[in-house]
């Protein structure tokens, strides 16, 4: 009989030879799958690092797929700090960029850049944040669980969205055409060294969150928190305000990413845009063990190999769901492995004689 | 810890749930810009010429992105070309970027066959002059871009006589993806072509919002079938429609593609593209240097569009019906839209003996006398 068994704290190198241990295992497993399709696991992998990097162009498009994540991913960091679980930074995307969008179409259009901007990215900090507060006031005040509450309103968000899409926010000169009419200049996030701003934002966020958990009051206490909850009331920290307070900054980051994707990408808002990176966000935020510095590394690998393998399909080929079972190789091998820093099975004898064995 | 790893597994299969996204689209305003931005071009040698294309949904749709598939096959057959394509491009930011994509990768052509391609196609055209460009059902035009459509109204209004012939009911359903000219267009073909055999049939329609999405095809077909429509037709990319009117025991008429094996009980015939009339030509242009700007639409008479082989469940007499209508719509004694036409709030659009223009076609908004429902 296998049994699962919790782990004596795993050393920190045992944790990172697992952990580069299941990489190569990923590599090895996706190869073999490679081959059976009857492709060269060599030329695809190469083809993956020169589709992320081989050209100042594939860069800057990596980079392009890494601020929403770095962004997403370090929102949701902070909540899962204090062990409250964000599955809703899709949701908190799309409100941010609905608020921002809302201004968007409203405000005049000789507002200047320098002031619509702010304003618009003002509005998306603020959706966001409400939009992952009322998961968390339900939590307080009735005991609800935040993952299913924040993985629901995703849905409603989106919904919203879509509903604003094919009716009251549909493009009048689009010849019936479900989308939204395009932002004008003031409301585009200009680009800096060929990338759109959303880059130096995305590093800026990087040192605040950092200083935030590692070296404020706030993270202290979120961290107390996420520990243990008897702990921080112990010693009399007001949790409600601390997780209140924690939950706004997490929504209100996934908002900003939001606004920044719908201005510099999108240019609009579409039902479409964010392509699930809320939820591909969690797992980059987890495999970097909710560090700030490690988001930017995982997150940045992440838009390595999304960048890489939407060139694989062009370079060599590939049908897009061979280019998707791929990466998901190398994700399942990856998680597992986070799964065996903590766990081990172990093979029990059975106690009981021969006669009793059914 | 359990709840972190099942949050997490959720949030794993959810990341890799892809979003269903759809398929064709409309022409639009030949007018305004056609005629000043042709400007002959060097053209490109044979061997030099990398050929990309965007489809809006996966290769293996039966429908859509499977014909403009065969147009590169075609292509590739024909010309020797060098030829590569995107599958399941969304009509978002994401089209920007596969095209800047391919043309990194030394793509020179680039053909985007959705509807909703067309503004970002057109962004980056102008970015990259000497990339040549086409974009399949769209309306927009520029020195180095062409639009380029099928006339499959034609080839609509010859399925609506297949269908009407065999509505023993009279009650015709049409799944419809999105409320744009191209597709009340050809709704409205699609019933007149109906209402020439049976006069007293109606057209029900239902609008899924989306080119491809097979779950929801086929709901909206189980929904009109419910309503009492024995016959089912669609403008959507999959053969979810086909597929429900067989299980009904109905009939069936498919799109873009042949798709008798999908539903071969039910299926009567489909309007077809053969996308590769146009792309052999436009390519061939471009390697003898005489490429131009151009809103490329043509019908039954050059092949682009035609009826797909009658299938044995049709009503007797159809082919003689269908044979008919589709020499006189190619020698031009049959025009689809000619007045006197109404629309379906009683109100007079056509007058008689008028026959619609290009433009009134390309943007038209109304649904004919017969229709059932509203736009969107």
């Amino acid at each position: 009989m296998i049994k699962v068994v919790k782990k004596n704290e795993a050393s920190a190198l045992q944790a990172n030879l697992l952990r580069i241990g299941s990489c190569l295992a990923a590599l090895l497993a996706a190869a073999m799958l490679m081959s059976l399709l009857g492709y060269n696991p060599l030329v695809v992998y190469s083809e993956i690092f020169k589709g992320a990097t081989g050209t100042l162009y594939r860069f800057q498009e990596t980079v392009n797929k890494a601020i929403p994540l770095v962004i997403l991913s370090l929102g949701i960091s902070v909540s899962e700090r204090m062990k409250f679980s964000n599955i809703g930074a899709e949701g908190q995307f799309y409100v941010g960029a609905l608020a921002a969008t809302f201004l968007a179409f409203n405000l005049p259009e000789n507002i200047p850049a320098v002031v619509m901007l702010p304003l618009m990215m003002t509005a998306a900090v603020v959706a966001g944040g409400l939009w992952c507060l009322f998961p968390a006031m339900l939590k307080v005040r009735f005991g609800t669980s935040e993952t299913l509450v924040t993985l629901m309103m995703n849905y409603i968000a989106i919904k919203w969205v879509s509903y604003l899409q094919y009716g009251p926010w549909k493009d009048p000169k689009a010849y019936g055409f479900p989308k939204m009419p395009k932002f004008t200049e003031n409301e585009i996030i200009p680009k800096v060294l060929g990338i759109h701003a959303g880059w130096i934002i995305a590093l800026v966020l990087v040192v605040l969150v950092y200083l935030l958990i590692s070296k404020s009051k706030l993270g202290y206490e979120i961290s107390v928190l996420g520990e243990n909850e008897q702990t921080a009331k112990y010693v009399g920290m007001n949790t409600t305000k601390i997780l209140l307070i924690a939950v706004l900054i997490s929504g209100g980051l996934c908002g900003a990413a939001g606004m920044i994707q719908s201005s510099a990408i999108e240019k609009s808002l579409t039902d479409s845009m964010s392509g699930g990176l809320g939820f591909t966000a969690i797992i980059t935020a987890w495999l970097a063990r909710l560090s700030a510095p490690a988001i930017l590394v995982v997150s940045f690998l992440f838009a390595m190999l999304l960048q890489g393998s939407s060139y694989l399909q062009t370079a060599l080929q590939i049908p897009a769901a061979a280019a998707e079972l791929l990466q998901g190789i190398i994700l399942f091998f990856v998680l597992a492995s986070e799964f065996f820093t903590q766990y081990k099975f172990v093979v029990k004898k059975s106690s009981k004689g021969k006669g009793a064995a059914v | 810890m359990v709840k972190k790893a099942l949050a997490l597994l959720l949030a794993a299969g959810m990341a890799f749930a892809t979003v269903g996204c759809g398929g064709s689209a409309p022409a639009e305003e030949a007018a305004p810009a056609e005629t000043p931005a042709a400007e002959a071009s060097a053209g490109i040698p044979k061997e030099d010429i990398k050929v990309g294309f965007l489809y809006v949904g996966p290769i293996g749709d039966e429908g859509y992105s499977y014909a403009h598939n065969q147009g590169r096959l075609q292509l590739e057959e024909e010309l020797g070309v060098e030829t590569v394509y995107v599958e399941n491009v969304p009509e978002s930011a994401d089209c920007e970027k596969v095209i800047r994509d391919l043309i990194d990768q030394g793509c020179n052509v680039i053909y985007a066959t959705s509807f909703g391609h067309g503004e970002w196609a057109y962004n980056v055209a102008q970015e990259f002059p000497d990339v040549y460009f086409g974009h399949g059902t769209g309306y927009l035009q520029g020195d180095n871009f062409s639009n380029y459509m099928g006339r499959v109204y034609e080839a609509r209004y010859l399925a609506g006589i297949a269908a009407g012939m065999k509505s023993a009911e009279g009650k015709i359903g049409y799944v419809a993806a999105m409320p744009i000219p191209e597709v009340i267009r050809g709704l409205n073909a699609f019933t007149l072509g109906v209402r020439s055999v049976n006069p007293e049939a109606t057209v029900e329609v239902k609008w899924t919002n989306s080119w491809y999405d097979p779950t929801m095809e086929k709901a909206a077909a189980v929904e009109l079938l419910n309503n009492g429509c024995d016959v089912i037709a669609q403008h959507c990319d999959s053969t979810g429609p086909q597929i429900a009117a067989q299980e009904k025991g109905v009939f069936a008429v498919g799109y873009n593609a042949p798709t008798y094996n999908a539903a071969p009980n039910a299926y009567l015939t489909a309007p077809l593209f053969h996308w590769g009339e146009f792309y052999v030509s436009d390519v061939q242009s471009i390697i003898d240097g005489t490429w131009q700007s151009q809103s490329y639409w043509t019908g039954l008479a050059t092949g682009m569009v035609s009826l797909d082989e009658l299938s044995a469940n049709c009503a007797e007499g159809t082919a003689e019906a269908v044979d008919a209508a589709r020499q006189q719509i190619i020698d031009g004694s049959l025009f689809v839209f000619t007045g006197p036409l109404k629309d379906n709030t009683g109100a007079e659009r056509v007058a008689e003996g008028v026959q619609m223009t290009d433009a009134e076609m390309l943007s038209m908004d109304w649904l004919v006398e017969g229709v059932i429902g509203t736009v969107g």
